[in-house]
């Protein structure tokens, strides 16, 4: 018998009795044969050294050593030294959430600076202690949304990460909601079409800022055309570009997501990343997710604990405001530490940087033959090119050359094959950026 | 345990008091007990439609967060604002400052699904057992 499986014979033959079903395989019946295992024979272990050496020889076949001009929601920005070494100590290095206030103080006044942190950025009043990813806290402020109206209907500007608009429809297959999707003109949401699907049926509009074009807009008149028919707006976030952008907050948002990778996380392949979410104080107790609270323990000295568990599912069960409580703690804690590194001043600074880099560059790319930089909306540290080739091929003749090129539009958005997405982040170097046009302009030519 | 004789009594412990067709609600004793000390009170939306066992209150305590139905179903027409600032009226008074939400009646008859004091005493007595 599998060892890690306790089930006996019996057992399994009383449960599959009690279910009315013939045997295992009739159990899975549903599941395609394409999708089940072909053979569960697994070849024998390998020793130690065996290991290293296979799995050493498959990382090498990344290729680590490209110039990344690639962003799509995800940045190549510089990590203090100082967050790895920190967060990597015994004392906060776990995943799991601090249920125990008694021996988790360190960790929860960290989880209660990240919100504190998050909260000032955003200019929201409250935060949770993070959730797994911009998609999913996106997904999860939606569904907020959704209670708290009661209405069934979703907006969703296009300029939404199309990863992220993916997420929300895959989550929501089997529930009866409605989505409308409004196009992006020029670069920036279509406040005509907004205004003809906002009705008071809808829950709520999801936008997004700087968009998946890059483009920057101030969502101030939609969000208060959403509140007059009782809906609720949803503005999902770039953290960084807050150093210098209006905060969804000074636009009127009712619920802040976004993803905190850019926020002292490397770019792993998808991750472990930061999902992150702020609103308005009279909303606190229908955010789902854990919040880290301080108070006063029995000596009359401040410490911290989790607060407001009695909406979570460990007690309120399928009423809960969210079947996640987890959190990404180990994550949340880097971002932390980065933005105590960073500081106020130097999140204006690093924003500032980024910023003059993109325009730096855009005017190198501007001036290469056949290259169009799109200019009908204000960027961040991000834009779009119009090529007059495929942009796929663009980026596979740069990467040979040493440069991650950008994310290929037409990936996400048929028609847009010739548009290529350029981020620019504070670590490209002026030469890194003139090296990385005169490539441009090789390939093209 | 305190039950106040002239209120009636639904399964899930909230008392109801009718005068002509106006119903006040609350939580009895024996449900604020069980809760705990109440730290938060989701009221309903005045002018809401309820029906009759619909859940349109919840009460949040240090242990768990409770959902409450409307005994008589109609429209609510006023609702305790005072437990927003102060919550622990329902475990101070639950069957009189502690009242949550006064709903107009609809239909008369929805009370003969109800208990009396009487036969919710015999009931609270038969969980215990």
């Amino acid at each position: 018998m599998n060892p890690y499986i306790t089930n006996t014979p019996q057992e399994v033959g009383q449960m599959l009795e009690s279910i009315g079903v013939e045997n295992i395989d009739a159990l899975f019946a549903d599941i395609k044969p394409k999708h089940s295992p072909q053979s569960f024979d697994l070849p024998a272990g390998l020793s130690e050294y065996e290991v290293v050496r296979r799995v050493t020889q498959l990382a090498l076949k990344n290729n680590v050593h490209v110039v990344p001009f690639i962003g799509g929601g995800y940045y190549d920005h510089y990590i203090p030294t100082v967050v790895g070494a920190l967060a990597s100590r015994g004392e906060f290095y776990t995943a799991y959430t601090p249920y125990q206030p008694e021996c988790a103080q360190g960790t929860l006044q960290a989880l209660f600076e990240y919100q504190s942190a998050m909260c000032a950025l955003t200019g929201m009043a409250v935060s949770n202690a993070s959730l797994y990813d911009g998609g999913t806290a996106l997904y999860e402020a939606m569904m907020m949304a959704i209670r708290m109206t009661g209405r069934h209907k979703v907006i969703m500007d296009g300029g939404v990460s199309p990863i992220y608009r993916k997420i929300l429809k895959t989550y929501t297959h089997h529930l009866s909601y409605q989505f409308a999707e409004t196009p992006v003109v020029h670069g920036q949401s279509s406040r005509e079409e907004i205004d003809r699907l906002l009705d008071r049926d809808t829950a709520v509009i999801i936008l997004q800022n700087p968009n998946f074009f890059g483009s920057i807009d101030d969502f101030t008149d939609i969000i208060k055309k959403a509140h007059s028919v009782g809906a609720l707006a949803i503005v999902s976030v770039y953290p960084i570009s807050l150093g210098l952008l209006k905060t969804p907050a000074q636009m009127g948002a009712d619920i802040v997501t976004g993803e905190g990778q850019s926020l002292g996380l490397p770019l792993n392949f998808g991750g472990p990343y930061l999902g992150f979410m702020c609103t308005h104080k009279k909303y606190v107790r229908k955010m789902p997710g854990r919040i880290v609270g301080q108070t006063l323990d029995a000596k009359g000295e401040r410490c911290f604990v989790n607060t407001l568990q009695a909406r979570e599912q460990h007690i309120r069960r399928d009423k809960a405001t969210s079947n996640i409580c987890t959190n990404v703690s180990l994550c949340a804690l880097q971002a932390a530490i980065f933005m105590a590194v960073v500081g106020k001043n130097g999140l204006k600074e690093m924003a500032q940087l980024n910023l003059d880099k993109a325009e730096f560059a855009k005017q190198l790319l501007s001036k290469i033959k056949g290259v169009e930089v799109k200019r009908s909306a204000p960027t961040f540290n991000e834009f779009t090119v119009h090529l007059p080739v495929d942009a796929s091929h663009v980026v596979a003749a740069m990467m040979s050359r040493g440069f991650a090129a950008g994310f290929p539009l037409g990936r996400y958005y048929p028609g847009m094959e010739r548009y290529l997405l350029v981020a620019v982040t504070e670590k490209r170097t002026k030469e890194e950026i003139e090296r990385y046009a005169k490539a441009l302009q090789e390939v093209l030519n | 345990m305190e039950i106040e004789d002239n209120y009636l009594y639904t399964k899930e412990h909230e008392w109801v008091s009718i005068e002509d067709n106006m119903a006040t609600m609350g939580i009895s004793d024996y449900a604020q007990e069980a809760l705990g000390d109440v730290t938060y009170v989701e009221l309903p939306q005045e002018e809401e439609e309820v029906e009759q066992f619909e859940q349109f209150v919840s009460v949040e305590s240090v242990k768990a967060a409770s959902d409450i139905y409307a005994p008589m179903g109609g429209k609510v027409t006023e609702v305790n604002r005072k437990l927003e600032e102060t919550p622990a009226l329902i475990n101070k008074d639950c069957y009189g400052k502690g009242w949550i939400a006064k709903i107009e009646v609809r239909d008369m008859d929805e009370s003969t699904n109800l208990m009396s004091a009487e036969e919710y005493r015999s009931y609270l007595e038969s969980l215990e057992t």
